[in-house]
């Protein structure tokens, strides 16, 4: 019976917003017990399909069914009452309360309005046993690691009894390590009986814990297939539309002058006593991509803040192109040719609430090309933002007067690559450039970046990715608790031996 | 179409929400009349309210353009404040510290009218800039430290002023400042027009007009000059200004010295018009226009030329409310139906998006952008 087979059944879906049709006629099927990806680039209306599943959305026309019943969400309270529940990107957690607290929170067991936590607690100890999800129910969310705060995310759908549970890209924030855990998590919950679906656009992922999978391109949904039956390669193009190279596409290196000679670099920690970097010295010459690999929290994050001048070392010296910049101010950096793509690009990268084309100058607005007299060439702006725009496909709502904030990540990550790169620098730093973004959007930065090494500029890749660590670097130098570990050449080392040293485990 | 593009354009949507609240705020001040003065509530006191100082022509009007005057000052501080990222709840006390002075230099070295209202300027910025430099090199909250120092400034400024009754500036015969005379007051002839004698009001100066000019001035700095753009930046996000290389903390404390400095301006306005005299016993209040200042700015969305008329427009009233019929009606309603329109000020957005609802008549549209506002993460999805 394809009552019972078909846990929720998404059909024909069409979601349109002014002057675009974010979905278009899609249909997506689940069924019970299993692990469901939901595959697309940034902007092919996942989270569209999702809201719309989860009662955010509307849809114009199109039903949802639940277990073959025709049902109507019209808001999350809805969909509460459905089983459904969601694990967002960015979790929603009461960051003072414990996570015990942010479990029950909303559904808080009470006898004449007093709280009853032990039932509570004894329920979220069974559940968090029987899947294998480690928590400390007395801990405080802020205390507790990313990992820590998704499990809570997880308890909490469990806790409501939900039986359609959606992860919106739950692995972006993790560790490797992490997510192994959590991939395990999933194959729990599902051998359980309760039906996930995966929203994702890491395809080793998909293709590791996933049975089946839906691709949407363009607000269209493209086909569903078994991931038994499929491989990355296929299921790439189905994504992008057309072939994707995995492997990046360059020559030889042709290492030239130093660019950049950081020399016993120490800058100290905020979060505990003992010195983030710890003397560390390595050069950048013009021609090369050197990476800087290591898992998060080893020290790469002060070293770029301190070489960037956005923190202060307690000792060490930086010189660029020759020239000592050791304790020169950030924008003195800028000008002696050092770009900078910062980590996080909500916290430095963007001012979210200007427009893109404020955001295309905020390294140069004050140069004579945009200001004169103190008064800024708006003209000039405009047609230099929105020849970025053009030549980095910057994809955005309104072209240069979109507001940041409205943008995807991957369009905004986009954006500052350009203005990073544009600014023709000597030397290119940049961090976790791909974070987050779709394998089309990957693999466009990764020439960017070989292309400005091609052009005799120095680049420095901090990367928390493996895959991007191998791919792209004609060097790679290891970072574990601050210190410099090992340095290799990347054809010469496995991932196995890398992570090896990255964990701790070998050093040089 | 082109209807639907004339609202749809932020500005009259923005526009059409205050003019809601202040409709919504004037009816509810009518209902707290009826209460009062029942049958008389309009002959006696909303009429008055509505025409402000249209009620007694032409002083009326021109009182109401005297307390205009700081007031635009005031708002313009709070709203500068507010675009870099700033609340300036101190603009009473650098408005108390502008008054001084100003005062100084007119009561005490008789100096013309502009170098007092310099004087002023540069108190107020003074007073400004602390708040601003403990925000930071110390990370304290500009708001804390500008209410100590409101107080801080007040109480100094009234006893050097009053100086135990024999203080240089004080006439202790009617417990406050000597009247400011000659050159040091503000002059009110502007290309041979007497505004004194034209409004018949005996303060009235051409301060309304540098108030204005102030405003115009403000609002290029803001929008046009890369000043305004590196302050602005840094109000929004500290932390991206300073990885383009600007001096967060020296922006931060600009903008509280120009807020500062704004304020003290408003108040050379007001007391070098002679419009009144400072009471130094009077300690326990701080000068009501710094406050206002704040419903002024929220008004007008912080946009400098809008607080030009949300200032004319609070003063309208308030100069309405000291006419109506003061055995019926306390004046202060007029300041209940501007704390009301504040309050509904808040809820602006709802306002903004119920209007473009009502108008279009899509409501299904209206609500799936106003969701696409809410929630951003998904708004860029549709793009």
């Amino acid at each position: 019976m394809a009552e019972s087979e078909y846990v929720i059944e998404m059909l024909n879906i069409t979601k349109e917003f002014p002057g675009i049709r974010a979905n278009d006629n899609i249909t997506l099927q689940l069924k019970r017990g299993e692990i469901h990806a939901l595959l697309g680039e940034n902007g092919a209306g996942k989270s569209t399909l999702m809201s719309v599943l989860f009662g955010l959305y509307q849809p114009e026309s199109g039903v949802i069914r639940k277990n073959g019943q025709v049902v109507r969400i019209s808001d999350p309270n809805d969909a509460n009452d459905l089983n459904i529940g969601m694990v967002h990107q960015h979790f929603k957690l009461v960051e003072c309360f414990s996570v015990l607290d942010n479990i029950i929170l909303g559904v808080e067991p009470n006898r004449a309005g007093f709280l009853q936590k032990k039932q509570a607690r004894e329920k979220v100890v069974a559940l968090s046993q029987r899947y294998g999800l480690r928590v400390d129910p007395d801990a405080k969310v802020e205390d507790i690691s990313v990992g820590m705060q998704q499990r809570t995310e997880i308890l909490k759908m469990l806790y409501r009894d939900n039986e359609i549970l959606i992860f919106d890209e739950p692995t972006a924030v993790l560790t490797p390590q992490e997510i192994d855990e959590l991939m395990q998590i999933m194959k729990n919950l599902a051998a359980e009986g309760k039906s996930i679906l995966f929203i994702s656009h890491k395809l080793a992922e998909i293709m590791a814990v996933a049975d089946r999978c839906t691709v949407l391109r363009k607000g269209r949904c493209i086909g569903t297939v078994n991931t038994a039956e499929t491989t990355m390669e296929e299921l790439s193009s189905m994504m992008v539309g057309r072939q994707v190279n995995f492997k990046v596409d360059k020559k030889d290196a042709q290492p030239g002058e130093v660019v950049l000679d950081v020399q016993r670099l120490t800058v100290p920690s905020k979060l505990h006593k003992n010195n983030a970097v710890k003397n560390v010295s390595l050069q950048v010459r013009r021609g090369e991509i050197v990476c800087l690999a290591g898992i998060e929290g080893n020290g790469q994050t002060e070293f770029v803040y301190a070489l960037t001048g956005l923190e202060k070392q307690s000792a060490g010296t930086i010189h660029l192109c020759g020239k000592d910049v050791s304790h020169a101010p950030i924008r003195q950096r800028s000008k002696d040719g050092m770009s900078h793509i910062p980590e996080d690009r909500h916290k430095h990268g963007l001012v979210l609430d200007f427009t893109l084309e404020q955001n295309m100058v905020l390294q140069r607005y004050w140069q004579p090309e945009f200001q004169k007299n103190g008064f800024i060439n708006f003209p000039a702006v405009r047609q230099y933002s929105d020849r970025l725009i053009e030549q980095y496909d910057v994809r955005s709502g309104q072209g240069s007067a979109t507001v940041v904030r409205s943008m995807s990540g991957g369009n905004q990550q986009k954006a500052i690559v350009a203005r990073e790169i544009d600014k023709d620098p000597e030397l290119l730093v940049a961090v976790q450039p791909t974070r987050g973004l779709d394998v089309g959007a990957i693999e466009y930065i990764h020439k960017q970046l070989v292309s400005e090494r091609d052009a005799g500029k120095g680049v420095l890749l901090v990367s928390l990715e493996l895959d991007e660590v191998m791919n792209v670097s004609d060097r790679i130098l290891v970072m574990y608790e601050g210190e410099i570990v090992g340095e290799f050449d990347p054809k010469n080392v496995t991932v196995e031996e890398l992570g090896l040293y990255m964990a701790g485990a070998k050093r040089m | 179409m082109k209807k639907k593009t004339l609202l749809q354009s932020s500005g009259f949507v923005t526009l059409f929400a205050s003019l809601v609240c202040i409709a919504i705020g004037l009816l509810f001040g009518f209902l707290v009349l009826l209460l009062l003065g029942g049958d008389k509530a309009y002959s006696d006191g909303f009429k008055q309210i509505l025409l402000g100082g249209f009620y007694m022509m032409p002083s009326g009007i021109g009182k109401e353009i005297v307390t205009a005057a700081p007031l635009i000052m005031c708002g313009l501080s709070v709203a500068f404040a507010f675009k870099t990222g700033l609340f300036n709840i101190g603009a009473a006390g650098q408005y108390t510290l502008g008054a001084f002075g100003g005062l100084v230099f007119a009561l005490l070295l008789h100096a013309p009218w502009w170098v007092c209202l310099l004087a002023s300027t540069v108190f107020g910025a003074i007073w400004g800039a602390i708040p601003g430099i403990f925000k930071a090199y110390l990370n304290v909250n500009e708001v804390i430290t500008a209410i100590m120092f409101n107080w801080i400034g007040l109480y100094g400024c009234n006893t050097i002023m009053y100086g135990r009754g024999t203080g240089a500036m004080y006439n202790a015969k009617q417990s406050k400042t000597f009247a400011v005379t000659g050159d040091s007051l503000i002059p009110s002839k502007l290309f041979g027009w007497d505004m004194t004698e034209a409004f018949g009001y005996k303060s009235c100066t051409i301060a309304i007009f540098l108030a204005i000019l102030v405003a115009v001035l403000l609002y290029v700095v803001i929008n046009k000059t890369t000043f305004g753009y590196e302050l602005k930046a840094c109000g929004c996000n500290k932390n991206a200004a300073k990885y383009a290389g600007i001096d967060e903390k020296r922006s931060i404390i600009l903008s509280m010295i120009i807020a500062g400095a704004l304020a003290g301006f408003g108040a050379g306005l007001y007391y070098l018009s002679g419009a009144a005299q400072w009471i130094p016993g009077d300690s326990t209040a701080l000068p009501s226009e710094g406050f206002d200042g704040i419903s002024v700015a929220l008004l007008a969305s912080s946009d400098p030329i809008a607080a030009i008329f949300s200032a004319i427009f609070i003063s309208h009233i308030s100069t309405g409310g000291g006419f109506m019929n003061a055995s019926l009606f306390p004046p202060e309603i007029a300041d209940i139906i501007s704390g009301i329109i504040i309050y509904l000020c808040a809820f602006s957005l709802l306002f903004k998006n119920l209007i473009v609802t009502l108008f279009t008549g899509k409501r299904k549209k209206a609500l799936a952008s106003a969701k696409t506002d809410a929630k951003t993460s998904d708004g860029k999805e549709a793009q």
